[in-house]
């Protein structure tokens, strides 16, 4: 945090970042839905390096009972990383991070619940970091709306989100660990993209007002594109079981 | 029930330009800053907010730097929320309300470089100042983060720490008698912002906090942002957010000011 990028060339005078990619590119995004058996719904993503799995639970009974409200679903959120998804072994229990990271993802997932539907019950979600590269809050976020979607949870809309950094001085779209590290600023977002509601903004570093404005629709175009692959990892899974249950019916 | 009818006085009282506090939308409340008032800690400050109370402590030690910054010392920032604040605080380890305030502080600080952590090398790679800044609520009225950020910023400002030497051996040792002020780079000042219906309000008393929507908290250094928070079960727009830090900005500029009077100059 404190080596400055001024001593590490994050990016080429051309606008090629470590990785080749340009300022605007996110990396390559692989959206499985339905991945885990026990769960309600689930979903496995990879964004480059960064890899996760999520699992909803519910809506089902709220233990210890006493959290339950009488007019609508709580939402649970668990952020958490695999000792071994980061170069150093991280202790299994809760970090302070960990814990700050749930919270606003169940904030950035809340707003697109439809919770009235589901008085005094629980709807928890369960996230696991395998790999960390950077951006992790955002990949989690994707996964656990498609997650949501896949366990039939009535929502006003998908969740999407994306990572914008500064490394020597441009904006970039979806940091990884190193560009986070010796980079100036993480901008985490998320929205979701047919509402034109932000649901998750943060920002480590600084920014000046006109860098805002654009960081917010760097990462607004590319939640749009984002949100697509979303739709079509839910599409594919419906395929998926639409053929599972026809070949049930022959047999 | 009592919330729905509580929002609902909310929003036809802020639909007609007023607060349930008598307030403007973009007024602060009263601020009142007391520091020095704790004699053991090296620096210490008393924020009121209205009736918003909290206090911050900073205390010095020496430790080891981390591996990856063997020439900076420590910062720490922890925040309680104590059961003598408010009704619904319960005793134990900080929970995550209090561990969110204490991570958006640290991050406003730490970007902001208000200490000079360099400053705060003894010999590299051994010996380092460690600034423990401890914050305490003492009582919960609404938007306890502004309050805790302003004690923060107020107790480092003020704060007096011993000077640390090294003799022939190589040996690091304090001097209480000799005492001097933290090295300051910048002054970091926090503000929130409540969304409540499609109304933006500033510094949310309790009734507020308990209806609005959304929150944004944002820490400004100079004209510039240097941490921001979006918090609350519901979303924002771009357009609602662009202006929440146009307000807050503004409002941070108040804040220094009143900053500024009361540390001399800081």
């Amino acid at each position: 945090m404190s080596i400055k990028s001024k001593e590490l060339t994050l990016i080429s005078p051309d606008g090629r970042r470590l990785d080749g990619r340009r300022p605007d590119e996110i990396r390559e995004l692989k959206i499985k839905a339905g991945i885990l058996e026990n769960a309600d719904g689930s979903a496995y993503v990879e964004q480059g390096n960064t890899k996760i799995y999520a699992a909803v639970y519910g809506p089902r009974e709220v233990h210890p009972r006493h959290l339950a409200l009488p007019n609508r679903a709580v939402i649970r959120c668990r952020y958490h990383m695999t000792p071994f998804s980061v170069e150093e072994r991280k202790s299994p229990a809760p970090t302070r991070r960990e814990i700050e990271l749930s919270k606003v993802i169940r904030e950035a997932l809340t707003p697109a619940i439809i919770v009235e539907q589901f008085p005094s019950s629980a709807i928890d979600v369960f996230i696991e970091v395998i790999n960390a590269d950077g951006s992790t809050r955002c990949a989690s976020i994707i996964a656990a709306s498609v997650a949501l979607a896949s366990a039939g949870i009535p929502m006003k809309d998908l969740v999407a989100a994306c990572s914008v950094g500064k490394i020597n001085g441009v904006l970039v779209l979806d940091v990884t660990d190193v560009e986070d590290k010796y980079g100036e600023v993480d901008m985490p977002f998320a929205m979701m993209p047919n509402r034109n509601e932000i649901t998750l903004l943060q920002l480590d570093g600084i920014l000046g007002p006109e860098e805002i404005e654009k960081a917010i629709s760097m990462a607004a175009k590319a939640c749009k594109e984002i949100y697509e692959k979303q739709k079509n990892a839910l599409k594919e899974r419906y395929i998926e079981l639409r053929k599972t249950v026809e070949e049930g019916f022959r047999t | 029930m009592i919330p729905k009818l509580k929002r609902q006085q909310i929003m036809d009282l802020l639909s007609s330009g007023r607060r349930v506090d008598g307030r403007g939308l973009e007024d602060l409340r009263p601020v009142e800053i007391r520091c020095r008032s704790v004699k053991n800690a090296e620096g210490s400050a008393e924020v009121r907010l209205g009736k918003t109370l909290a206090i911050a402590g900073v205390k010095t030690s020496i430790g080891t730097p981390f591996a990856d910054t063997p020439d900076m010392g420590v910062m720490i920032v922890n925040a309680e929320f104590l059961p003598i604040a408010s009704p619904t605080f319960e005793p134990g380890p900080p929970d995550e309300n209090a561990i969110e305030l204490a991570r958006v502080i640290d991050r406003g600080l730490r970007r902001a470089e208000m200490i000079d952590l360099k400053q705060l090398c003894i010999v590299p790679g051994k010996a380092v100042w460690e600034v423990w800044i401890d914050i305490h609520a003492l009582n919960h009225d609404g938007n306890l983060m502004d309050a805790s950020a302003l004690a923060a910023v107020a107790a480092i400002l003020t704060a007096e720490v011993p000077k640390a030497m090294v003799n022939e051996k190589g040996e690091v040792t304090i001097n209480k008698s000799e005492r001097q002020r933290l090295p300051i780079k910048s002054i970091p000042i926090t503000v929130t912002m409540a969304k409540i219906g499609d109304k933006l309000v500033v510094d949310p008393n309790l009734d507020e906090e308990e209806v609005a929507d959304a929150f944004l908290t944002a820490t400004f250094v100079d004209d510039k942002v240097c941490a921001i928070q979006k918090r609350g079960e519901r979303g924002l727009t771009a357009e609602e957010t662009m202006k929440a830090l146009q307000i807050a900005r503004q409002k941070a500029h108040e804040l220094l000011k009143t900053v500024r009077e009361v540390v001399g100059g800081g």
